[in-house]
C-alpha cells in the first residue's frame, strides 16, 4: 500500500497506524508463513496425515480462500494458523511469531462455522465479550461493540438475544465479535456454510466491503467456487488424503473491488473454471 | 384458564372425599365406643358427627386441620412458638443455611471432579456412597458429634440438610459445567483467555440451567433434612420439634397441621428457586 488510495482503503490505513503504535515501519509484508507444514493425528488402526508438507504464504492485505472438498485440510490448516491445533512437523509463523505467541498476542479474529454465541449474553454483551478478557474499560468496550456491530449492519440489535437473530444475522455478529479485537489478520471457518444462497450472496458482498474498507488480511475456508473467486485476491486449491496444497491462483485479473456482477465476466469464468480443474485433480486421486 | 384449573380441582376434589372416607373409616370404632360408654344414641349419623369431632382422631379430617391451622396463624402474633409461622421460619432457616453450604460445597466438589482427573476417579464413588447412607441413621451421630465440640442450635440441622443437598448439586454441576459447546471453549482459546477466564465466563454461566433443575430438587430435600435434623434435638422450635411433641401426646391434629405447613414451605421455596430462575435466566430464552 505505497500508492494514493480511494476513500475506504486510506480510512484503514489510518485506522491500522491508530491501533498498531509498536508496529516497526519496516514491517514485513508477509503475515502467514508455513514450510513443509504437516499433521498426523493418531489413529487406533491407522495414523491420518490432515496436512502433507503444507507450503504456504499470505501476505499483508491479501484475501485468501483455502477451497477443497471435506478431509482436505482446509479446516485443519486454519486452526493451525490459529494455535487450535499443533503440527506434528514443519515450520509456521505469524507475522514472524509462532502461532501460540501470536494468539497470547491476539493478534487474529476468528470466525467459525456456527456463530458460537454465548446465548446467555445479549448480542453487544458477545461483541464485548473479548473486549472484557483483554480488560478493557466499560465506557470503550460498549462504543467498540456498537461500532461493529453497526459496520455490520446490526444497529439497534444491541439488547437483542442471539435466539431472536436469523442465522444471517447471527453470523454477522460473530464476525462483528472477530473485528471487535481489531486484528490484523482475520480467520473464517466457512462462516456461511449453513446459510441459504441469498443471505451468501449478501453477506459475500458485504464481506468484500468490510476487508477493502479495513485493509485486514484474511484468510476464509469455503468449499464453494463461487464464493472463492468473487472473495478472494489468492486461491488456494487443496485436495484430501492427505491432505496437501494441489494449486494456488492469482487473481489479479479481477479488480480489487468486487461487485456481484464480476461473477459474469469472463475473467471470473477463467479462474473458476482453473480452481474447477484443479479440485478434480484432486479427485481422481481417490477413485 | 378454565381448562388448566378443572383438572386441578377433580383431583383435589376427589382427594377431600378419599381423605373423609379415610377419617370416618379408621375413626369409626373410637367413636362407636365413646358413644356406646357415655350412653349416647349410635346411630349411623351420630357415630359419623362424632368420628368427623374427635380430639385426638387417628386421622383427623380436613376441616379439623384447616381450623387447626388457621387458629395457629391467626390466633397468636408469628413470634409466639403456638405459630406455626414461627416454626415454619425456624426449619426455613436451617434448611436455606444448609443449602447454601451444600451449594457451595457441591460447586467446589463439581469443579474439581470436572478440573482435576484425579479427583473424578477418587472423589466421585465417595460422593455416590454418601447418599447410601439412610439420612435417619446419620443424623442423630451429626448432633451427637456437633454437640461435643460445643454446636448446637441451628448449625447441626444446617449440616444436616447440606449433606442432603450437595448431591443433586453437585451431579447436576458436574454435568453443567461440561456443557459448554466444544466451539465455545475453542472460541475463549482464540483470546488467550486463562482458566479462571473461561470458567467464570463461560463454564460457570453455562451450567446454570443445570444448576437451577438440581436447586429445586435441592431445595425441597433440604426442607426434609432440616425436620429430620429437629427430632433428634427434641428442640423446642421447628416444624420437627412440633411433629415431635404432637406425637409425644397424640395430638394428631397438630402433626397434620404441621405436615401441611412443610408442604407449604417446601412449595414456597421452589416457587421462589423457580422466581430466580426466570429472572436470571429467562430472557436468554428457552435452552
Amino acid at each position: 500500500m505505497t500508492s494514493p488510495h480511494p476513500l475506504g482503503v486510506r480510512e484503514a490505513t489510518a485506522s491500522r497506524q491508530g491501533s498498531d503504535p509498536d508496529a516497526s515501519p519496516a514491517r514485513s509484508s508477509v503475515v502467514v508463513e508455513a514450510r513443509k507444514l504437516s499433521l498426523v493425528y493418531p489413529t487406533a488402526d491407522k495414523p491420518v496425515t490432515a496436512l502433507s508438507e503444507v507450503d504456504l504464504t499470505i501476505a499483508r492485505g491479501d484475501f485468501v480462500s483455502l477451497i477443497g472438498p471435506s478431509g482436505c485440510g482446509k479446516t485443519t490448516l486454519l486452526r493451525v494458523i490459529a494455535d487450535l491445533e499443533r503440527p506434528t512437523s514443519g515450520r509456521i509463523a505469524i507475522e514472524g511469531m509462532t502461532p501460540e505467541q501470536a494468539r497470547l498476542k491476539r493478534l487474529y479474529g476468528y470466525v467459525f462455522q456456527a456463530p458460537a454465541l454465548y446465548p446467555w449474553r445479549t448480542v453487544e454483551r458477545n461483541v464485548m465479550l473479548p473486549l472484557e478478557i483483554m480488560g478493557i474499560g466499560r465506557a470503550e468496550r460498549q462504543a467498540r461493540a456498537r461500532e461493529q456491530l453497526e459496520r455490520v449492519g446490526l444497529s439497534g440489535f444491541e439488547r437483542k438475544f442471539p435466539w431472536q437473530l436469523s442465522g444471517g444475522m447471527q453470523q454477522r455478529v460473530s464476525i462483528a465479535r472477530a473485528l471487535a479485537l481489531q486484528p490484523d489478520l482475520l480467520l473464517m471457518d466457512e462462516p456461511f456454510g449453513a446459510l441459504d444462497e441469498i443471505t451468501r450472496d449478501h453477506l459475500n458482498l458485504h464481506l468484500t466491503q468490510l476487508w477493502r474498507a479495513t485493509g485486514k488480511t484474511c484468510v476464509f475456508v469455503t468449499h464453494s467456487i463461487a464464493e472463492a473467486v468473487f472473495l478472494s485476491t489468492r486461491i488456494v486449491v487443496m485436495s484430501p488424503r492427505p491432505g496437501r496444497i494441489l494449486d494456488v491462483i492469482d487473481c489479479d485479473t479481477l479488480p480489487r473491488e468486487r461487485k456481484l456482477d464480476i461473477r459474469e465476466s469472463p475473467e471470473f469464468a477463467a479462474i473458476a473454471h482453473r480452481v474447477r480443474e484443479g479440485l478434480k485433480e484432486g479427485h481422481s486421486y481417490d477413485d | 384458564m378454565i381448562k388448566r384449573a378443572l383438572p386441578v380441582t377433580v383431583m383435589t376434589l376427589l382427594l377431600l372425599a378419599a381423605w373423609y372416607a379415610g377419617a370416618a373409616w379408621l375413626n369409626w370404632p373410637q367413636a362407636a365406643e365413646t358413644l356406646v360408654r357415655a350412653n349416647k344414641p349410635a346411630g349411623f349419623g351420630d357415630v359419623l358427627a362424632q368420628a368427623y369431632a374427635m380430639k385426638r382422631p387417628i386421622l383427623p379430617t380436613p376441616d379439623q386441620v384447616v381450623v387447626e391451622l388457621w387458629t395457629s396463624l391467626s390466633g397468636y402474633a408469628p413470634t409466639s412458638p403456638r405459630n406455626l409461622l414461627f416454626h415454619a421460619w425456624v426449619t426455613a432457616e436451617a434448611a436455606l443455611t444448609g443449602l447454601a453450604m451444600g451449594l457451595v460445597l457441591g460447586i467446589l466438589l463439581a469443579a474439581g471432579i470436572v478440573y482435576t482427573r484425579t479427583l473424578e476417579a477418587s472423589l466421585l464413588p465417595w460422593v455416590i456412597a454418601s447418599q447410601t447412607i439412610p439420612i435417619l441413621a446419620i443424623a442423630p451421630m451429626i448432633v451427637v458429634i456437633l454437640g461435643n465440640i460445643g454446636l448446637t442450635g441451628l448449625l447441626p440441622k444446617a449440616v444436616i440438610c447440606m449433606y442432603l443437598c450437595f448431591f443433586p448439586i453437585t451431579v447436576g454441576m458436574v454435568k453443567g459445567l461440561r456443557s459448554a459447546d466444544p466451539l465455545w471453549l475453542d472460541l475463549m482459546r482464540t483470546y488467550s483467555a486463562s482458566g479462571m477466564r473461561a470458567f467464570w465466563s463461560l463454564r460457570l454461566p453455562a451450567s446454570m440451567p443445570f444448576l437451577f433443575a438440581s436447586l429445586k430438587v435441592s431445595v425441597a430435600i433440604s426442607v426434609v433434612g432440616a425436620i429430620v435434623g429437629e427430632l433428634p434435638t427434641g428442640g423446642q422450635a421447628g416444624l420437627g420439634a412440633r411433629l415431635l411433641s404432637g406425637s409425644y401426646y397424640g395430638q394428631t391434629v397438630q402433626i397434620w397441621a404441621a405436615l401441611i405447613m412443610a408442604s407449604l414451605l417446601s412449595v414456597a421455596l421452589i416457587a421462589v428457586v423457580r422466581g430466580l430462575e426466570l429472572v436470571l435466566l429467562g430472557r436468554a430464552g428457552a435452552r
